[in-house]
């Protein structure tokens, strides 16, 4: 592997705006990112893959199975565990903490996060569909989708066709944002651009998958 | 108090004058050319302040031959070195739009004596 694969877990803070070198405005989005834990290096010849599993936050309770899992790295409570498929273990052990100075300034990152909900949208919302003329003739049909398929061939609707429906709530991820301050005193991270998720929301930060897969192609 | 103001705080600057649309001022820009760095002044009427914190912005209105020329900056941007006021205005609004359809002595602002 050219490129190290890292990853934090964080809380998205909201967004604002901060001065570069050349005293341009750069738009960010500060993340409360860490410290995570190591809760279970998983291996091949164990799991079948290789991955670290990440433990952050505070949680309220712990059940009893949670507590076993956990006292294995000697962490107390974790609120949140998410796994991180790495290809080179070398340097994480079980407890093993991570914080915000794992990424460095004028790093790539991808961003992992759920959407805000947007309810039940329509075409235009959710398709960016045009909608129909607000004028000549149109009757209360300004914002419908207009034709979803042809007549008695091929006699019904294609599977796929945009329609109106559930908006939101679902995992995306940002690919290739810069990291523009990482602060590990105060766990937080400064990343250029908007990222997925409301104010609080859960985010994984790992290193840009396109970076890497740039630098496996010229490594051959 | 906004959870984005502690990331914020260390930009914010508290060098500059307190000014108000209406006013003339003159605002040192630093400008680099390739390695070398100078400071422009850019001399006219601030005609309105908006936004709050790091992202508040002004706009400076001046004639410069016969034509207006408007420049806004992010007021706690490190590009302005310094302000000068040269003049305070009296108007009663806060945005002094009104100014760019007037030419000549009525495109004046008042100037306000304090009692």
């Amino acid at each position: 592997m050219a490129t190290e694969t890292k990853g934090i877990l964080g809380h998205k803070i909201g967004m604002t705006q901060v001065f570069d070198d050349a005293g341009r405005a750069v738009p960010v989005t500060v993340v409360q990112a860490g410290p995570c834990r190591v809760a279970q290096i998983k291996t091949p010849d164990v799991d079948g893959y290789s991955a670290i599993q990440l433990a952050f936050g505070a949680a309220k309770n712990t059940n009893k199975p949670m507590a076993g899992h956990l006292g294995k790295a000697s962490i107390d409570a974790a609120r949140h565990l998410v796994e991180l498929r790495l290809e080179d273990m070398a340097g994480y052990e079980l407890g093993t903490e991570i914080k915000a100075d794992v990424f460095e300034p004028g790093e790539r990152v991808d961003v992992i996060g759920v959407t805000k909900g947007k309810g039940f949208a329509g075409g235009m919302k959710r398709h960016n569909f045009k909608g129909q003329s607000a004028t000549h003739g149109t009757q209360a049909k300004h914002r419908s989708p207009g034709s979803i398929g042809a007549c008695a061939t091929p006699a019904r609707v294609f599977k796929g066709t945009r329609m109106a429906g559930h908006m939101g709530h679902r995992r995306v991820t940002t690919l290739n944002l810069k990291i523009i301050k990482a602060d590990a005193d105060r766990n937080l991270l400064l990343i250029r651009g908007a990222v997925p998720g409301p104010r609080g929301a859960l985010v994984m930060v790992r290193s840009a998958v396109r970076l890497r897969q740039r630098n496996d192609r010229k490594a051959g | 108090m906004n959870p984005t103001d502690l990331v914020e705080r260390p930009y914010l600057r508290d060098d500059l004058p307190d000014f108000r649309p209406g006013d003339t001022v003159k605002v040192h820009v630093r400008v680099v050319e390739g390695e070398r760095e100078r400071v422009q002044i850019f001399e006219g009427i601030v005609i309105r302040r908006r936004g709050s914190q790091l992202s508040e912005t002004f706009t400076v209105r001046k004639i410069s031959f016969g034509v207006g020329v408007e420049r806004t900056f992010p007021i706690h941007s490190p590009m302005i070195a310094k302000i000068d006021i040269s003049t305070r205005g009296d108007v009663r609004r806060a945005k002094l739009y009104y100014l760019r359809s007037r030419v000549g002595k009525k495109a004046k602002v008042k100037e306000r004596r304090d009692t």
